[in-house]
Order: structure tokens, then sequence, then C-alpha cells
């Protein structure tokens, strides 16, 4: 089994590039045969039959960007020959998730509705990626305007795969990032967080995804969902590489109010201390799962897998044995209504900022006869969206009109709050618990079969309900890789944290890394690169 | 439970319309997720619980200052323009807008 540069990390390629060993053009070309690889035909909103070939190729991308990557690898070797400094991400190859806008490229959210849009500036994350000598590879694929956990209902299909068994979906919404990064096609990725969409699709596909605290990376230019929910964050092969893009992209930006002040930590410093003396909380009730029945809509809790509890079990041991204390029994019993919440909060937030897609301004509009306005935003917005997106519409209007917002949009609010104070509770310095971290599994499952859950909007949504609590708490949450399960599928464990310590999370994920770094698992690689 | 008559209304609001198999998918979908939703109404919640509208505090030490309420222009107004589906002469072209006389 041969590496390639494509298969390094981040932090070496950086160091490798600056010490003139090898060119950021070389990286690159390494990325670029990597996807001419494994990638498949590019995917459209007319894609006709899948074929058998399709379903061996992993299809990462909406948009390839191979003249601005040689641009910005011939800048960043330019700038290393003059002597200067390129940057923490010196000819990183990095995909951009296609919910952020990039100038000049397209930036369609994988929805027909946005289509032909170019963006007329770029995302702050994105810019900043790039001002540290990162090189954009593409614009990653995902679900419609995020909405999903498999990145099936993405209107440019083939939709991703997951490179550790094609028949399998990569998670979602940030779906093309995480197999773009898994397959080696990228080292790195921006994604986006709003319910889990950054970490559920790390966990399935075996890399490092990390939802920072709201308002640590500002989310100007990012194509809203919900808005008081979005993160944006990296994706990456190694918890090293995730702080050394986070290095990149926190801090606070005047074009964005809720981006916070509080200073970005120094991650890199941080990462190698160790968990001596940390306290790492267990909780029964991330133990335990609930699914709506089909038939009846009745809920049941049902206990996790086995083999994913048990690797949380295994991560609490290993941890205890580099000298963290474990805290059990943890108490964080509004977990189960993160879904609940989840449907109102995100669905009032997505209608209205989808109600700006009409046709006029930018995007698709029908190309039927059209007598009046009324009957022009009536058409364009009815064919330009996709199932997912008009659910979102329809059930944001309905639970925040007026007759029914107290039932549903702010009681929903009063939920958000006491989940908070779980997190509240359980973190609290002076508290009972006073946890670093709270170590918890980031899915229920293992990636599942395309075509098992889409279409199926509930049960899609409780895919995300061990992530959910963080986002509605604001706080950081990071998912990393934990072993396999026997069908041979990366399973995910998660660390989730106090308002800001992004820096305490990398430092115990590393620690648990590092610990596991000669375990067999680790050997293995994802079907799709052999 | 949404009914076909409020179902209508709010694909009226939305500015969409449907084929009769999607309006009853869709109808179907939402109606599920309501079940899911009105499980928050088991939530026991205290009085004078606030509601959260961002998970995270934004005390002022956290939060930017205003900005100033000036205008600047755009460096690019082709990149914006391009943009616009139908565009003539400076103007945004656009089908009959419905009006009423009061």
């Amino acid at each position: 089994m041969s590496m390639d540069l494509c298969d390094l990390s981040a932090s070496d390629i950086a160091d490798l590039v600056k010490q003139k060993k090898v060119s950021a053009q070389e990286v690159l070309s390494s990325a670029f045969a990597r996807i001419e690889r494994v990638e498949g035909r590019s995917p459209s909103l007319e894609p006709g039959e899948i074929t058998s070939e399709d379903k061996q190729k992993v299809h990462s991308y909406i948009t390839l960007t191979r003249e601005t990557a040689q641009k910005q690898a011939e800048a960043v070797d330019a700038c290393i020959a003059r002597g200067d400094d390129p940057g923490l991400l010196a000819g990183v190859p990095t995909s951009v998730k296609d919910i952020f806008c990039v100038k000049g490229t397209p930036s369609t959210a994988a929805s027909k509705i946005l289509a032909n849009y170019t963006a007329p500036y770029t995302a702050t994350p994105a810019e900043r990626l790039f001002q540290a000598g990162s090189v954009m590879t593409g614009k990653a694929n995902l679900d419609e305007f995020t909405y999903g956990s498999s990145s099936e209902s993405s209107a440019f299909q083939p939709s991703p795969r997951n490179p550790w068994d094609p028949s399998r979906v990569p998670g979602g919404s940030s779906g093309g990032s995480a197999t773009s990064v898994a397959a080696g096609e990228s080292v790195l990725s921006l994604g986006t967080d709003t319910a889990g969409s950054i970490r559920q699709p790390a966990a399935f596909c075996g890399v490092v995804g990390l939802k920072p605290t709201y308002g640590r990376v500002s989310r100007y230019g990012l194509i809203a969902f919900g808005s008081s929910l979005d993160c944006p964050g990296p994706v990456s092969r190694t918890v090293r590489d995730a702080a050394l893009m986070l290095q990149v992209i926190a801090g606070s930006d005047p074009h964005d109010a809720t981006s916070a002040t509080v200073p970005a930590g120094d991650y890199l410093a941080e990462l190698e201390k160790g968990v001596k003396g940390m306290r790492i909380g267990l909780s029964p009730d991330y133990f335990r799962i609930s699914y709506p029945d089909p038939q009846t809509g009745e809920y049941h809790d049902q206990p996790l897998p086995d083999e994913i509890a048990a690797s949380i079990l295994r991560a609490a041991d290993v941890l205890k044995s580099l000298g963290a204390v474990i805290v059990e029994d943890v108490p964080m019993p509004n977990t189960r209504y993160g879904i609940p919440a989840y449907f109102v909060i995100s669905r009032v937030e997505a209608a209205s900022n989808l109600h700006r897609f009409d046709g006029v301004k930018y995007g698709y509009r029908t190309p039927d006869p059209t007598p009046d306005l009324k009957t022009l935003y009536r058409k364009s917005r009815s064919q330009g969206f996709g199932p997912q997106p008009k659910l979102r519409i329809l059930m944001g209007m309905y639970v925040s009109a007026a007759q029914y917002s107290q039932q549903y949009y702010n009681r929903a609010l009063k939920v958000r709050a006491l989940i908070r104070q779980d997190f509240d509770q359980a973190f609290d310095p002076g508290g009972k618990y006073r946890l670093d971290t709270l170590l918890t599994p980031t899915t229920p499952t293992t990636a599942f079969p395309l075509g098992a859950v889409y279409g199926d909007s509930v049960l899609m949504q409780y895919a995300d309900q061990l992530t959910v609590p963080a986002n509605h708490a604001g706080t950081p949450a990071i998912s990393i890789p934990a072993g396999l399960d026997s069908e041979r599928l990366p399973i995910g464990i998660q660390f989730l944290g106090a308002d800001f310590q992004e820096g305490k999370l990398l430092r115990i994920a590393r620690a648990y890394e590092q610990a596991t770094e000669d375990e067999s698992w680790r050997k293995e690689r994802p079907k799709v690169v052999g | 439970m949404i009914d076909p008559e409020t179902f209508s209304h709010l694909v009226e609001l939305a500015s969409f319309e449907f084929e009769p198999d999607q309006a009853d998918y869709l109808r179907e979908q939402l109606n599920r997720q309501l079940k899911t939703i009105d499980e928050l109404a088991a939530v026991p919640l205290v009085e004078n619980l606030p509601t959260d509208i961002h998970g995270v505090p934004y005390p002022q030490v956290n939060s930017q200052e205003l900005r100033a309420d000036s205008s600047s222009a755009f460096p690019d107004r082709d990149l914006l323009t391009k943009q616009f589906p139908e565009f003539d002469n400076g103007y945004v072209i656009v089908p009959d807008i419905p009006h009423q006389e009061l």
C-alpha cells in the first residue's frame, strides 16, 4: 500500500512545502490524480441512469476548480521562492462545501434554484483559508441547502458515496466534504454543522469533524439555513489538522455580528498537553436512542448498538489510563427533545432564509410563460426547490403562524433553554460534575445503505439525535474515528465541551488519537482508495 | 394535524404549486413531523423559563460593536447585475406586478 502526497496530513504537507521539499503544485497534482482515480463523473441536474461504475465512485464534488487551484498553488510556490511566509496551510489541498460563496465559482447549495449562481464575493472562512496558503480543489457536494443527513437530497446526482463502502451513504449534509477528505481527494474541507452536518459524515467516513462554538467562526458568505444554529468548521484526517484549520478560520469578523469577540486560543500549543486530571463524563442519556415507529409514530427507546457502546467505554478506559478522571451518570435529560425542538426552530429559520429565492434577483427563473409576478414566484420556486426545502418552508411557516407560534415555536425555544441548562450543569466549574468534556457516540448507527432512509424525513432527522443538542446549546463538539464495526464501517466518538473550549476538546481528542495510533484498524484504508 | 385546506393555504403563502401526488407526500411528511414535534408538549416547563435564541450567551464582552449605519458601493456592480435572470438598461425585468387600486 503506497502513500501519495495527498495522503499526508495538512501539517506535514505545509512543512514540506515550506521547506521546499515538495512544491504546492506537486501536492496539487497528487490530489487531482486521486480525484481522477476515485471521483467518477461530475454530478449534474440531469444525470440519467446511475451506472454500475457510478456506484463504485465517491462523487465528492459538484465543481472542480482546477484552474483556481493551479493559480493558488503557483502563488504559494512563488511566495516561498521570494522567501515570504505562505501561511499555516501552505499548499494544502482543501475542498469547500458548496454552501459557501467563493468569488467567481458556482455556489449552488446543491440546489437547482442556485445551479446557475456565481458568487460575487468570498465567504470569510474560505477567504481565511486562502490567505493561509490553502489550495481549493473544488466545491463539495451536500444535501440540498444542507437539508439532510445522507447527502442524497442533492439536486446534483450522483450524490456522494461512502469511500469505505460505496453502497453506503457518507452522511450529511457535509457528505462531499467528508468523502473528499477520507478518499484523499483533498486534505482538509470546510464544512458546516447545523444539527451534526460536520460530525455525522465525519463519523461515517472515518475522519475528524469539528463543530466550533456558535460564533467562533464567521458565517459571512455562508448560504444560510438555520441562522442561530449554523457553524462552519473543519473536516480533516487528524486532530492536529483540525486544530490547524481552526486556528486559521476562527475569530471575529465585522461582516458577521454574531461572530464572537472572544480571542481564539492557540490550539496547536495546547494540543499535546495530555489529559491527566481532566474530568471526562459519561451520560446514560447518550447510551439510548429514540426512534419513531413508522406505522404508529410512537417513540421507542432502544440501547445503542453494542459495537458503538463498546467503543465509547473503550475510549473512556484509554483516557483513564492516561490519567483522566471518568465521571459516570452525568444527567443530560433533555437530550431526547433535541430533534423535536430542532424540527421547529430549524424550520422557522429555514423558511425565513429561503423566502429570498424568487427568480428575480439571482438563481433559477422558470422558462414557462408567466403573466404576472406571483406566477413567476410560484413557478420558479416550485421548479427550483427540491422536496426537502419545500418541506422545511411549509413546516416553518406552519409552526410560526400567529395561532401556533406559542404552542410550537416559543415552546421549542424554551426546550432549547433546557437543553442548554443540561450543558451548563455538566460543565459548571463550581458544580457537581465539573466536566472538561462529555464523551458520547457521534451517531446512533454506522453508515446506512443508500436509499434505506431517504424519503422518510422523520427517520432521517433522527440520524442527528446525538449531535443536535450541541447545536441547540451552541457549544463545541468534535467527532473522531474510534474503530471499525464488524462490516468494516467507521465508528465515530464525540467529545462535547463548554463554550469556546475547542482547545480542550482538541487536546483530549489528540490524546486518544495518540494512544491508539498503533491499533490495527488505523492501518486500514477506505475501499475506494485500495 | 395539517388538513388539506390548511396545506393549500400554506402552499399559497409559500408561493408553491404541486401535483396531487407530491402534495400528498409532502402533507403526509409534515404530519409525521408534527407528531414528533408534539413530543415537546410533554416537557415540563417552569414558569418564566426564558426562551433561548442562540444557545451561547452574548454578553457585551463577547459581542461586536454595532457597525456604523452607513453604506458603501459594492466594488464590482457588474458581478451583481450578471446574476439577474433578466436585466436591461439598468432595470431588473419582471412580469406585471399585480396591484389593487385602493
